[in-house]
């Protein structure tokens, strides 16, 4: 769901251990101050000059669940036309202003929220807040820049969903059988009949009733001076109007008490696959449960030594490839309920889908009757940790994880937190997560694939 | 839109800040190996790379060796006299490290993080690797036919088929026209082949080390000294063949994909190798023309024309040549007007300047996306090990950033009519043949391939 051309495409690719923020240590390292403006901005400072760039993120509180039924893909569409310029800024010259500075851009829509980013060498941080302030009051929401969006965004769904073999699995496709509300099953991408019937007027409204400063976060990391950047954002930001902002929709929704399935067919592809999906705990209300969950996941398919490649891929040879992860997207900690974690697995025409299934449960009441050692916990602890701070590395990629949990958590800290969070998780944790994956409950979706073989 | 950009109201850039120049030490084990160890501030973990030259030997030996170099790969980490694949796995999982093997036309790659203190583990069991890998036949067999399945579904991609349709295109009988091994080649594949391919090529000589992060130079240097000692296999680094003068053909390829709902646009040709004086002319001009969003081609067929999600051109090196690529995904009904387009861009691109505004910001884009680039230890790791494999110095990068900050319009034009006109390049087209064939003929002759 990226605007820009070096984005990459969620879904079918989505990482499992894509786990976001940062390991204990860096809690000390890298401060976070914190304020809000009159007119509702959040803002948050996290300082770390040991490299001179500069990363500056806005999460905006509007992602694909708060979509309007008739709307679907209207989030993303309105990520687009953020970039279409802006008051003073004119089509193409945002791009140019960030890129002649030596600086990337994108932004992205989730379930949860949209954002927007820039990693810039620090002396072109005054610029980005200016072109990020500049689109908070006016994004070029015009007749001509939405048509021309809305055959962007249609290409877009075509090079990731439709002309290509998996396209929709299981992202756009398992939350439809996992789900009841709308807001949590329908397709967060859109159908062309949604798209193409978007007018001005719904873009104006949903910008003014989603896009108002107390409704955002931002989130500024790496090279720069607090005081100095606190005065920066005051003079940007500070004279755009406050409005009122919309309540955050509830999209929990009561746990299934059934079992469901569904098929999809798949014309391009050439080997089936299956997606079982289980509701979690709260990802924001009840986070130390969720926490032994999300081990859970890395325990079950992180590596060669997880046990769901072992036994599907390496021991029983019913697997071509297998993945574990929790949140729609695979990052666990930027997510609200109602959320999944969901196992998928490629496999051979030869082996049956209720063997893969089966097998999968089988792994799970093992965990569940015997619980994980201390030692295995702890390897799976250390990997975990490693892919954390490998994200934190990143100014970019640590200024996000801050807003993110600013956003969602209420907490910017909490990204510092987790590797330590999850580090104290305990192997009781981690099996209540198995005994809570029940096949009684789960929601299952089977892809045939009709492409033959070439 | 109208409005006009008020260049008074945008907050000027400030002084820019020099980036700390990280400090490589290299060295050379007495097996042959190359080693260049970076302390690095930042997180506390380390990034390895090890890089073992590992192209075909011959023309005609291509399809046998990428088939067996793809199986090596997975197979490498099946066990070894004193470790089993699950052993293997869970002492480097143990350091937060997992191992990954892959091999493209030029080289084996084995790479991963670790948490600084498993330096001296993860580095014994890379050697044990090196030197013991058992390839035990059952665990092989499965590896192989798993990779098998892969390779078809690979193959159902449909920028998986056209890159190999490039490929294929522009490299005839060369070793790089094999992107992806022939799945029945791969499924012949036996230990002993990879016993002995692995003995003959996963040699010390030609290959380097690259490892950047919370270390001490000296402390790591000892470490992989100690822990790579006995890795003395005899044998020659192989490197690709030459690659010949490019089967340039005139007619556009057309692999016909029926019921396609896009058209997968790719055109490629030769391009400066990193030690050409002409590289950094013709970095600027790709960046100008489509090399990233505020580019010619993305405001002609994306914001302007709404024919493409993300249309981009890129230059890549490969040991024996580079390539000067260009890529647009666009819908069925507009691929001629698509490529109509490419070709205007490309044309205007090789027969008139760029302006000194484009060209500032083509360089002021490059200069500040590789700094950013090797802002982290797995940037800077992956990128001296290229550097290193390609037997460059790891200040090439200073020298490259000199050469960049120099370019002249007219150095940018000399090389965009050399490396960017329309005739220099091949182009292929997959999609919808009975849709699409009719709109290509206008524009010049086409060939229609059948889906590989």
């Amino acid at each position: 769901m990226t605007a820009g051309p070096d984005g990459g495409s969620p879904g079918s690719a989505v990482n499992v251990a894509s786990v976001t923020t940062a390991g204990a240590e860096l809690t000390l390292r890298h401060p976070v101050e914190r304020f809000a403006l009159d007119n509702g901005l959040r803002v948050v400072l996290a300082p770390d000059r040991s490299v001179p760039v500069v990363a500056v993120s806005v999460f905006y509180d509007v992602g694909m669940r708060n979509e309007p039924e008739g709307r679907t893909g209207f989030a993303h569409l309105f990520e687009h036309m953020m970039f279409q310029g802006s008051a003073h800024v004119p089509k193409m010259e945002h791009a140019r202003l960030v890129q002649a500075a030596g600086g990337t851009f994108n932004g992205s829509t989730h379930q949860d929220y949209t954002n927007y980013f820039e990693a810039l060498p620090s002396e072109a941080l005054e610029r980005a807040l200016f072109l990020e302030a500049d689109r908070m009051v006016a994004p070029a929401i015009t007749e001509e820049n939405l048509r021309n969006q809305i055959d962007v965004v249609k290409e877009e769904i075509r090079v990731n969903v439709l002309n290509r073999p998996y396209g929709a699995f299981p992202w756009l496709q398992l939350p439809q059988i996992a789900f009841e509300s709308f807001a949590n099953t329908h397709d967060g991408y859109g159908s062309f009949v949604d798209l193409e019937s978007s007018t001005v007027d719904d873009a104006t409204d949903f910008f003014s009733r989603y896009y108002a400063p107390g409704n955002a976060v931002l989130c500024i990391g790496g090279d720069l001076d607090v005081a100095e950047t606190e005065r920066l954002v005051q003079r940007w930001f500070g004279p755009v109007e406050a409005r009122a902002v919309p309540p955050v929709p509830p999209t929990g929704e009561p746990l299934s008490t059934t079992a469901r399935s569904g098929v999809v067919e798949d014309a391009l592809a050439t080997a089936p696959a299956v997606a079982i999906g289980w509701r979690v705990p709260d990802p924001v209300g009840d986070f130390d449960t969720y926490l032994g969950t999300v081990l859970l996941a890395e325990l079950l398919s992180e590596g060669d030594a997880s046990r769901l490649e072992r036994r599907l891929v390496h021991g029983d040879r019913i697997a071509i490839a297998q993945s574990s992860y929790v949140g729609l997207f695979g990052d666990p900690f930027d997510v609200r309920d109602a959320t999944l974690l969901t196992t998928q697995v490629h496999h051979p025409a030869a082996v049956a889908p209720e063997t893969v299934l089966s097998t999968v449960h089988e792994e799970i009441a093992r965990i569940a009757a015997d619980g994980v050692g201390a030692e295995e916990l702890r390897r799976v602890q250390a990997r975990t940790e490693a892919q954390l701070l490998r994200q934190a590395d990143s100014v970019l990629g640590r200024t996000l994880a801050f807003a993110a949990a600013e956003l969602i958590h209420g907490r910017a800290e909490l990204a510092g937190e987790i590797a330590a969070r999850l580090a104290a998780v305990t192997p009781e944790q981690v099996q209540t997560a198995a005994r809570a994956l029940d096949p009684g409950t789960a929601a299952v979706l089977e892809l045939r694939a009709t492409g033959g073989r070439s | 839109m109208t409005t006009q950009l008020d260049l008074s109201l945008v907050p000027p850039l400030g002084d820019p800040r020099p980036h700390p120049v990280p400090a490589a030490e290299e060295t050379t084990l007495p097996n042959g190996l190359r080693v260049v160890v970076v302390p690095r501030p930042g997180v506390p973990l380390i990034e390895l790379r090890l890089r073992v030259p590992f192209a075909a030997p011959t023309e005609r030996g291509a399809g046998v060796h990428t088939a067996r170099a793809s199986v090596l790969s997975g197979a490498v980490l099946l066990g070894t006299a004193a470790h089993d694949q699950n052993a293997i796995a869970e002492l480097l999982q143990g350091h937060g490290a997992e191992l990954s093997v892959s091999t493209d036309p030029d080289r084996l790659l084995f790479a991963t993080t670790l948490l600084p203190g498993g330096l001296s583990p993860v580095l014994g069991m890379l050697a044990e690797l090196l030197t013991g890998a058992a390839y035990p036949a059952d665990p092989v067999e499965g590896e192989r036919d798993r990779l098998v399945e892969r390779i078809v579904i690979a193959r159902s991609q449909p920028g998986v088929i056209a890159r190999t349709a490039l490929a294929a295109r522009r490299y005839g009988s060369h070793p790089y026209a094999v992107q992806l091994p022939d799945p029945d080649v791969v499924a012949e594949v036996r230990p002993p082949a990879l016993r002995r391919l692995h003995h003959e090529r996963v040699v010390p000589s030609g290959s380097s080390l690259v490892l950047v992060g919370d270390l001490d130079p000296r402390a790591a240097v000892d470490a992989v000294a100690a822990a790579l000692a006995g890795w003395t296999e005899r044998g020659d680094a192989v490197e690709a063949p030459p690659v010949p003068a490019e089967l340039h053909a005139s007619e556009v390829s057309l692999v016909d994909r029926p019921g396609a709902v896009q058209s997968n646009i790719r055109l490629g040709g030769p391009a400066p190798t990193r030690t050409d004086p002409d590289l950094a002319a013709l970095r600027l001009a790709n960046m100008v023309f489509g090399g990233y969003f505020s580019s010619r081609y993305v405001e002609n067929i994306r914001e302007n024309r709404g024919y493409s999600y993300s249309p981009r051109s890129s230059v890549d090196h490969q040991a024996a040549g580079s390539s000067f690529l260009v890529e647009a995904d666009v819908a069925t009904e507009v691929t001629g007007p698509a490529l109509l387009e490419t070709q205007y861009e490309l044309g205007r691109m090789a027969l008139a300047p760029v302006t000194e505004a484009e060209l500032d910001a083509a360089r002021r884009y490059v200069l500040g996306s590789m700094a950013l680039s090797i802002a982290t230890h797995a940037g800077l790791a992956s990128t001296l090990s290229a550097l290193v494999g390609a037997g460059l110095p790891a200040d090439w990068l200073y020298d490259h950033q000199r050469d960049l900050a120099g370019v002249t319009i007219d150095e940018v034009q000399e090389a965009s009519r050399r490396y960017l006109a329309p005739s220099a390049l091949t182009t292929v087209v997959v999609g919808d043949a009975d849709r699409v064939a009719g709109q290509l003929e206008a524009l010049g002759p086409v060939g229609v391939d059948g889906e590989k």
